[in-house]
Order: structure tokens, then C-alpha cells, then sequence
């Protein structure tokens, strides 16, 4: 671990399924199991939704890192989207090698339901790992505006009247 | 353009002790597009709930995000709070702050900065949520039992006397269960099969259950109301519509000598046998491996090696030849019933556990565990109910009884108390005092665990009436010597060291789950604890239900439990089943996919990675009815909602309802716009 990394906080994202992991990140909080508070989840019904553009995405808007994680190898909820995930990352993984991205700034992991501990050790390595590689900056030096500063890049509040649409 | 509420509860001191409430609201109020944002004590509380409400209905707001627990805590609660106030409720969403926020995190200001920086996530999904419309799907109106011990024998009654149809399966000969097994119940020490028994033939004889012993089930397809579930009915050799249940067959069987699985290894059966006298249903299988026909076919011999049943049935009602048979049953719910096991603690451990070898389990034959002593003390028990050791058939003078032996103990065995040892040593104790008057009952014990309704006293008449020798404290060997089995313990009261000569052991052995139950449970998608349990839904507020809709947990494959527990766990199961079953349609959140025709490239690749089969291919054609191409449909009755269908889109044609790439592309942009 090089010194110059010491004070630098890593931004992780984590796409995880709704019934494994998002679950086992629950006991983890009701088990009041303390970690890193570099990552933010976000829950999607199964691994198997995940496009790898979402980790592009990610990496695109400012992400150090990102992990993606779901059931077990036959645990699916839906019997095989983890599969496909799996195999989709195999490849993924190679891709994100070749164009320089460092892979240790993807995790890939399955945490089950009951895997609280799990969860814990997998945000705290992955935090550990981002952080001794320092932040990742090359695709926002490729793209400087790429990242803005919030909130510009939303919509603003619609009239309290009866045109809108709900 | 949107206008959201966001509402942040404290849960309490739950999240505010470590989340600056107010700041959370106060910062997400500056968010664009939100129009209200306030914090308040509990959420989810009847004025919690009202504050939102009018909220909705005094700001007109297009959306909802409550910043609190776990969307699998609260989702349906705000969801329906919304509805009431005439918001679509899917234009609500949760904001995770207490489990992934407050609960993990020390710092006040780390956990303050997660806490809006979630907030803001889900202010942009909702920004881009739909008014949805809930999907409704039928209902079949009849039920699966799997598990035919005392816990599925309830829920199949309650459920058929409820007035629908049971299909209830046993993977042994008879149902029954370990209950059957027993000689007298705690705490009121009346017979075992004497209450159960009757049970039995009532589930045989009620018109709306199916009784499918000797069968497991295979595969398991659809969802709640809509299951389909293929039952292997194992080949038996007996035809159940001729055999009429005489035994003339197992009493000219030359293979007497097989130990008994139902005498817990101390009997012996034929190898076409009835576990016991009274199975139900009251017909015998034929042990394939052990019959001496078989070994012979096995052995490739020209003739079969014997034949006796078949000749001494006078109904014709077996044949060699049957195989094992498949039958599809539909139905509308499932309870998982499928019991326990007890630890088998001997030398060889094929799970990767370490065994208790220094306790000689398996190697002296006096030292027996708890199921074996419940057959030494039963009047239809090897010994006829009376106590004599296995060795050499006395009447022990000394028993030793030894708790948790593989619970409590995480180096070793299970880390969890296995609930019931400590009431049935109580017992077993009791048995051989009313039974060896002389004789000496001493126990070692880590606590006495008796809650429950007349239990501490029980476990106390053990002690002062019948004189049981409670020692507080571990056994750390057990080894034959001379015709005595030697137990080296600690007393840790007095802090000796205790050395018993004793002429039986019994070993209160942990209870586990069943074999199969992680195969089971994988095909019924349900998920299991570390310990091999079935999980249920939530642990306090929905114990009998899983995390799959429709499928529902009694006894002790869930965690070990007594058989009061078990009974009112399988009660409260067809409860749920019977809930199910009161509508004929159930409303389905719209979690569906949906094709985009006009973009629609009909590749099918998302009809190859559909893990329902629910997308099939339709023809497009031009006006005058010719066909011009071809594009996916999703039914949705039944897609279930994976999304793995638009990860894979080339055209980017299918959508996920309430995953939409819209929706979460806008939470990665908010997410990663950290400051």
C-alpha cells in the first residue's frame, strides 16, 4: 500500500440481487455488523439484470470500484440468472483487463441470505483492495465532463398544479 | 417533471443515533424535484403514516420516498399508506438507511453523508417509476404437504378439514415421523403412538387428502397458486390397490436380519417389510438392496434367487418388476415439512464435521443415543419396553445421560441448543427410574433449558421425585471397561473431577436438519441458514412463511422444536394456506418485462436465457396479412421478473417494470456524483 492513498475515501457501487445479497446485507445490519461506508447498493431483482454497462456506467460517473454480487450457484431465486451473470462477468472481467482497468476494482462474489459475515468481509476487502490502488481517474481524465456536479444533472420540481402527470 | 415527498424516519433511536435525521431531510429537500421532506419518530407508526399521507395529498406529490428500513420490512406498509392517499403505490419506493446505513456504521457523520447520498439514489428511481396497475393471476385451490411426520399430518388435516385438497408426500414406507418413534411425550408422559396413531388414519381416511408414501418430489415449476410439482413415487414391488396388508409376505422373507430403521438400528426387519405395526397406510415395500431377489438380478444370475412373497401372496399383489413411477400434481401452495435427524456423531463424518469419537458412539454398543433409549423405553420397542442393555441384554444398574452433545458447542458440532434434549433427558430419565427402581439416573448437564408450559416442572419432578442425579458440568471421555462403560466428567460446581462406572450411556446427540432439505430446497427456490434449516421469510413477524410467495415451513426443519411447537407451527401454516386459498385470484406486483414491438429485432436471444419460458415468438404482419418478421411476447402470467431477458437485449426492446434501464441508470448517475 503506497502513503499517497492513506487519505483518499474510495467510492464503491455495488450491484446486488434483491433476494441473496440485498437480504444477507440486511442481517448484516440486524446482526449491527460494522463496515466500511464506502459502498452504496443498488438492489435489482437478480444478478441476471445487470447489463455491463451499468459497471461502465459506474466507473464513468466517478465509481473507484464496484461489486457485484448475488446468490449462490444454484440458489437462484430465479433458478438461473446468476448463470448467466456469471458467465457474462467471465468475459466482462478480460475486457476491462484489456482496456486497463484495473480488475481488482471489480469484485465479483455470491452472498447468501444468511451470509451477514460475508457481506462485511466482502465490502471491507473490496474498500481495502480500491483503496491501495488509489482512485480511478483515467476514464474521467478521458471524459472531463462525464462527471458534474450535482445537481445539474437532474430535473428540476414540477409545478405544485393539476398538469402533472402521475 | 416530478415532485417527490421524502420522508425519514429515526426508527426510534434506531437511525438516529447514528444518522442526523433532520440534516437528511433538510439537505434532500434542496433536491431537485422534491417538494417535501420531513423527519419524524416512527415512520411507520399510525401518525407516521398519516403525515405521509396528507402529504400526498396536500402537495399533489407524483412520488414517495421513505427513507427508514429494509423495503423488505416496510415496502408493502408505505406502499399501501400511498394507495389510501390516491398515489399509484408503485410511485413509492424505500430508502435503505437502517440496515445498510445506521445498523453498520459508527461515525455520525459517515453514516449522515450514506444516509442522503441513498436518499438522493432513490429519489432519482422514483423519478422515473410508472403508475402501474397490480397483475391478477389465479388461484388452484389445492395443496402439498411435503413431510408426513406429526408437523405435515396437521397441516394436511387442518388444511383438508378447511375444505381443500391435500396431496401430502412421505419419502418412507408410512408417515408418521420421529414421533412414531417415541414411547411417552414430555411433559404429561402419555404414549406417543397413542396420541399420533389416530392422527395417522385420519389423514389416510380424510376425503381430501392424497396420501403419496414412498415418494419424493422431484422437480417443482411455477409459482404460488400455480405450481406444478412432479412426485417420484419410488418402485415399491407392492401394488397398493391389491395388497390388502395380511403380512404373509414378510413372514416367509428369508432376510430377517436388516437392521430396522424405525428400531433406530436395535431391531431387525425383512426386506420386504412395514416399518412398524401400525403404518400408514398398512402395506409393505420391498427393500431392493437388501432383498436377496435383487442381489441376484444385481449379480446378473439367469434366475431370480427367490420369490417367496410373491408366492405366498394370495392377492397377487406383488411384482418384481414395477419401476419407479412419475405423477404431476398441480397445486396452489406448499408446506415444507421434512422433519429432522439427529447428529450421528460416530467416527465417520461425511459433512466435514468432527464427531464426538472420544464418546465411543458406534463403537461400544452400550453407549446409545436419545432415539435409541426412546426405543429401548417403548411397549412396541425391541425389548417389549423394557430397559436392558444392548451388549448383553441386562438391566442397567447405572445409566448415564449426557446433554448437548454436538449443541452449544461451535468448535465441534452446532453452535445452536438444540431445544429439546433437555426435556427428553428429563424424561428418559424419569422412564428408567419408574421402570429400574434401583437403579441410578445421573445426568450431566451445561443448563437446564425447560421454558415452556409445565417444563421447569417437569424437569424438576425428575430431579426431586424420581431422584435423578443432575451434575452441571462436561464429559470429556467415554470408553469400555470390563462389562462397564467408564464416563470421565468435571463437575463444575464442586470442581472435581467425576469417574463413573456406568452400564449404559445415552447421548442427547444434536438434532439437524433432514437429508435432502438443501436439494429440496433448491428445487422449491427457497434458501436455507448455515446450519442446513430452512429460512423463513422474516424471523419474528413471518415465521411460517419462506421468501418464496406460496411456500410456506412447519417443525423442526425450520429449527429444532418440541412437538407442541411443531403442531402449532403446521396449524398456523394452513392458516396461511387457507388465506391463499379464500380468494380465487391473488393480485401480483407488475414486476413483469414488456417488449417494445416497434424495436423488436426478434433475435430471441431472451427467449434462450428465460429461465420460465415465458417469452415466446409472434409474427408480424403487414396489412394485408402478410408475415413480415417476427418479435418476442412476454406473457405475463408467467414471467416472473428476473430481468435477465434485458440485460441480454440487443435492441434494448425489453423492459423490466420497476427495473427499467431508466430507472437505474439515474441511480448510478446519483450515486456516483459524490462530492
Amino acid at each position: 500500500m503506497t502513503d499517497a492513498h492513506t487519505d483518499f475515501e474510495p467510492r464503491i457501487t455495488a450491484f446486488v440481487c434483491n433476494w441473496c445479497t440485498y437480504t444477507g446485507a440486511d442481517l448484516a445490519g440486524t446482526s449491527r455488523l460494522h463496515m466500511a461506508s464506502n459502498v452504496r447498493i443498488i438492489r435489482l431483482p437478480c444478478t441476471g439484470r445487470i447489463d455491463p454497462l451499468f459497471i461502465i456506467k459506474a466507473f464513468e460517473r466517478g465509481a473507484d470500484g464496484v461489486i457485484v454480487s448475488g446468490c449462490h450457484p444454484a440458489d437462484c431465486h430465479y433458478t438461473s440468472g446468476n448463470y448467466h451473470a456469471r458467465r457474462r462477468f467471465a468475459v466482462f472481467h478480460d475486457i476491462m483487463e484489456f482496456v486497463g482497468v484495473d480488475p481488482r476494482r471489480m469484485t465479483f462474489s455470491w452472498v447468501s441470505a444468511s451470509e451477514g459475515a460475508k457481506w462485511k468481509d466482502v465490502v471491507d476487502e473490496a474498500v481495502a483492495n480500491v483503496r491501495e490502488l488509489g482512485p480511478y481517474d483515467a476514464y474521467r481524465a478521458l471524459a472531463p465532463d462525464a462527471q458534474e456536479p450535482w445537481p445539474a444533472a437532474t430535473e428540476g420540481l414540477a409545478p405544485a398544479g393539476e398538469e402533472v402527470a402521475s | 417533471m416530478s415532485r417527490i415527498g421524502v420522508f425519514v424516519c429515526h426508527c426510534g433511536e434506531n437511525i438516529a443515533r447514528t444518522v442526523d435525521c433532520a440534516k437528511v431531510a433538510e439537505t434532500l429537500k434542496d433536491h431537485p424535484g422534491v417538494a417535501v421532506a420531513e423527519d419524524y419518530k416512527y415512520m411507520c407508526s399510525d401518525p407516521g403514516q398519516a403525515l405521509v399521507k396528507k402529504a400526498i395529498e396536500e402537495n399533489n406529490l407524483t412520488g414517495v420516498v421513505i427513507a427508514a428500513c429494509s423495503p423488505h420490512m416496510h415496502e408493502k406498509t408505505f406502499r399501501r399508506a400511498a394507495d389510501q392517499a390516491g398515489l399509484n403505490k408503485f410511485m413509492c419506493e424505500m430508502a435503505n438507511i437502517r440496515e445498510h446505513c445506521s445498523w453498520i456504521h459508527e461515525d455520525k457523520d459517515e453514516a449522515t453523508a450514506k444516509a442522503i447520498d441513498i436518499g438522493r439514489t432513490i429519489i432519482e428511481k422514483v423519478k422515473h417509476n410508472k403508475p402501474l396497475d397490480v397483475i391478477k393471476i389465479p388461484v388452484t385451490k389445492r395443496a402439498m404437504v411435503i413431510g408426513g411426520g406429526i408437523a405435515g399430518i396437521q397441516a394436511a388435516l387442518d388444511i383438508a378439514d378447511g375444505g381443500h385438497e391435500v396431496i401430502l408426500v412421505e419419502k418412507e414406507a408410512s408417515i408418521g415421523g420421529h414421533m412414531s418413534q417415541l414411547s411417552e411425550t414430555f411433559p404429561t408422559l402419555d404414549c406417543s403412538q397413542c396420541i399420533l396413531t389416530p392422527r395417522m388414519v385420519e389423514a389416510y381416511q380424510h376425503p381430501n387428502i392424497k396420501l403419496h408414501t414412498w415418494s419424493e418430489v422431484e422437480k417443482v415449476d411455477g409459482y404460488i397458486g400455480n405450481f406444478e410439482v412432479t412426485v417420484r413415487k419410488k418402485a415399491r414391488s407392492v401394488n397398493q390397490d391389491l395388497c390388502n396388508g395380511c403380512g404373509d409376505c414378510f413372514g416367509v422373507c428369508p432376510s430377517k436380519k436388516i437392521p430396522s430403521e424405525f428400531e433406530a438400528g436395535l431391531g431387525t426387519r425383512t426386506a420386504i417389510y412395514v416399518p412398524f405395526p401400525q403404518a400408514v397406510p398398512n402395506q409393505p415395500v420391498l427393500d431392493r438392496v437388501n432383498c436377496t431377489l435383487f442381489k441376484g438380478r444385481r449379480k446378473g444370475l439367469a434366475k431370480d434367487a427367490c420369490g417367496k412373497c410373491k408366492e405366498a401372496c394370495l392377492k397377487g399383489a406383488i411384482d418384481y418388476d414395477t419401476e419407479d413411477e412419475f405423477v404431476t400434481e398441480e397445486v396452489g401452495a406448499i408446506v415444507i415439512a421434512t422433519g429432522f435427524k439427529l447428529y450421528d456423531i460416530g467416527k465417520d463424518q461425511p459433512e466435514g464435521l468432527k464427531g464426538y469419537g472420544e464418546y465411543g458412539y458406534g463403537e461400544v454398543p452400550d453407549v446409545i443415543d436419545g432415539l435409541q433409549f426412546e426405543r429401548l423405553a417403548s411397549a412396541s420397542g425391541p425389548t417389549a419396553g423394557a430397559i436392558l442393555r444392548p451388549s448383553d441384554g441386562t438391566e442397567p444398574k447405572t445409566v448415564v445421560f449426557v446433554h448437548c452433545v454436538g449443541s452449544r458447542d461451535p468448535e465441534k458440532g452446532m453452535s445452536y441448543c438444540s431445544k429439546i434434549c433437555c426435556m427428553y433427558n428429563a424424561k428418559h430419565a424419569m422412564l428408567y427410574k419408574h421402570k429400574v427402581h434401583d437403579g441410578r439416573a445421573i445426568a450431566f448437564y451445561m443448563d437446564i433449558r425447560a421454558a415452556g408450559k409445565g417444563y421447569d416442572e417437569f424437569s424438576r419432578r425428575a430431579i426431586e421425585e424420581d431422584h435423578a442425579e443432575y451434575i452441571r458440568g462436561r464429559v470429556s471421555r467415554i470408553f469400555r471397561d470390563g462389562d462397564k462403560v467408564k464416563v470421565w466428567g468435571f463437575d463444575t460446581l464442586s470442581g472435581e473431577q467425576v469417574v463413573i462406572d456406568a452400564d449404559m450411556v445415552v447421548l442427547a446427540t444434536a438434532v439437524r436438519p433432514n437429508d435432502g432439505v438443501k436439494e429440496l430446497a433448491q428445487k422449491l427456490s427457497v434458501s436455507v441458514d448455515t446450519d442446513g434449516f430452512i429460512n423463513e421469510a422474516h424471523p419474528k413477524l413471518r415465521p411460517v412463511e419462506t421468501n418464496t410467495a406460496g411456500v410456506f415451513v412447519a417443525g423442526a426443519c425450520q429449527s429444532p422444536r418440541d412437538i407442541p411447537d411443531a403442531v402449532a407451527m403446521a396449524s398456523a401454516t394452513s392458516a396461511k394456506v387457507l388465506g391463499l386459498f379464500s380468494s380465487d385470484e391473488l393480485e401480483r406486483e407488475p414486476a413483469v418485462a414488456i417488449v417494445n414491438e416497434q424495436t423488436c429485432i426478434g433475435c430471441m436471444r431472451c427467449e434462450l436465457v428465460c429461465p420460465y419460458g415465458a417469452i415466446e415468438q409472434r409474427e408480424v404482419c403487414t396489412v394485408d396479412g402478410h408475415v413480415c418478421g417476427h418479435t418476442a411476447y412476454v406473457n405475463p402470467g408467467v414471467c416472473q421478473g428476473c430481468g435477465t431477458c434485458q440485460a441480454v437485449c440487443l435492441s434494448k426492446s425489453v423492459e423490466l417494470q420497476t427495473f427499467t434501464d431508466e430507472q437505474i441508470f439515474s441511480e448510478i448517475n446519483a450515486l456516483c456524483a459524490w462530492e
